[in-house]
């Protein structure tokens, strides 16, 4: 379906959805109430066969509603894309239904989202962290979370006693290594450091 | 330099039947020859590993063609790939379980220091749970740059006393 299409088709089935701003694919907020139906309808009527991504976006722990979760689906047929987002009722308990009835691969995205900012998936058959481990006491991708992380006791209590590992903030050397655009150069534009105090090509300061 | 004699085997009607050397060298040579991986083959250093094991890049010539997948039949443990906090556990268990002598080689820069990710999830050099002997640099290193390391692993072994690998740390 095309963006016209879709939009048209949405807004007849479910007229309380709002369209959002969005520069590439057709994108809409829809209510956590109405999202499995929306998910449905999109799946069924309107070919949009595969659930291509479920993430989320924390806005700062001074917005509310705070924690937005967004589905991307494509139609495999038509070649499209259209973007679903539904804000988190909760700022303290973000929860939301799951789409684990509809696509089976949303199972390891719901994970992930769970894992990275706690959002609980209503219906999840096995909802428990992906990348960390369970009973690790942060979410990653809150916005209160350092980028290099923040120091704990490793998850095996035998292997922390026997090596005195732990795990600690990664060093950052200078901050994230990011891109710089409009450089002429290739040398000059690729990722590095923000800080650049002491590289190979500066001398370390004293 | 060419010579008549094309036998390259040992002659016991030559040699007589009886060898006499240091008991060091004996014990280390069979190690050195010998050294079967246990691959612990995380990430995408592990495609290489494998191509190192492969008929162009052949291991087999260093006689480390056996990858024992069970810890307890194996010298060596080659780390090869990005270790997270969480896989951080189960591999300090597999070393454990290694018996003595044993050695570990970092191969590539996840292993060696937690390579391009500086992240709260990934161990930032496996150093940090077990004792490495040899570090592979690479993203992922050439399979010639691994059986490198292999070779430096077997002269590190060459040179130590044999007898103090029988109980280590």
């Amino acid at each position: 379906m095309t963006a016209a299409d879709v939009t048209t088709a949405l807004k007849e089935k479910f007229p309380q959805i709002a369209g959002r701003p969005s520069l590439d694919w057709p994108a809409f907020d829809v209510a956590p109430a109405d999202i499995s139906a929306v998910l449905k309808f999109l799946r069924d009527e309107c070919a949009y066969d595969m659930l291509v991504d479920v993430t989320a976006i924390d806005a700062g722990t001074d917005k509310s509603p705070r924690f937005t979760v967004v589905w991307h689906l494509l139609s495999t047929t038509a070649h499209d894309y259209v973007r679903l987002a539904a804000a988190c009722a909760s700022d303290t308990e973000p929860a939301m239904p799951s789409a684990v009835g509809l696509w089976a691969g949303a199972n390891w995205h719901e994970r992930e989202t769970y894992d990275m900012f706690g959002i609980s998936f209503t219906g999840h058959p096995d909802l428990r962290r992906i990348l960390m481990w369970e009973g690790y006491p942060y979410f990653p991708l809150r916005k209160e979370f350092p980028l290099a992380g923040i120091e704990t006791e490793l998850p095996d209590v035998e292997v922390a006693a026997e090596t005195k590992a732990k795990v600690r903030p990664a060093p950052m050397m200078g901050g994230p290594f990011v891109t710089s655009s409009g450089e002429f150069g290739l040398g000059e534009a690729e990722p590095k450091a923000k800080d650049e105090s002491w590289t190979e090509r500066r001398e370390k300061p004293e | 330099m060419v010579s008549a004699n094309t036998e390259l085997a040992y002659n016991s009607k030559i040699e007589g039947d009886v060898i006499v050397s240091r008991a060091d060298a004996v014990i280390n040579w069979i190690r050195t020859n010998s050294m079967w991986p246990m691959p612990m083959g995380l990430a995408c250093c592990a495609i290489e590993l494998m191509a190192s094991a492969a008929s162009r890049f052949d291991i087999a010539r260093f006689g480390a063609e056996v990858m024992r997948f069970s810890p307890r039949q194996a010298d060596v443990m080659i780390v090869a790939g990005t270790v997270t906090y969480k896989m951080a556990s189960a591999l300090r268990r597999i070393y454990d379980q290694m018996p003595d002598p044993k050695w570990v080689i970092a191969m590539g820069a996840c292993a060696s220091t937690g390579g391009m990710y500086r992240s709260y999830a990934v161990l930032q050099g496996v150093d940090r749970i077990v004792p490495v002997d040899v570090y592979v640099s690479g993203c992922p290193p050439r399979p010639e740059a691994l059986l490198d390391a292999l070779i430096k692993l077997q002269e590190k072994v060459r040179r130590e006393p044999a007898f103090t690998r029988l109980h280590t740390a």
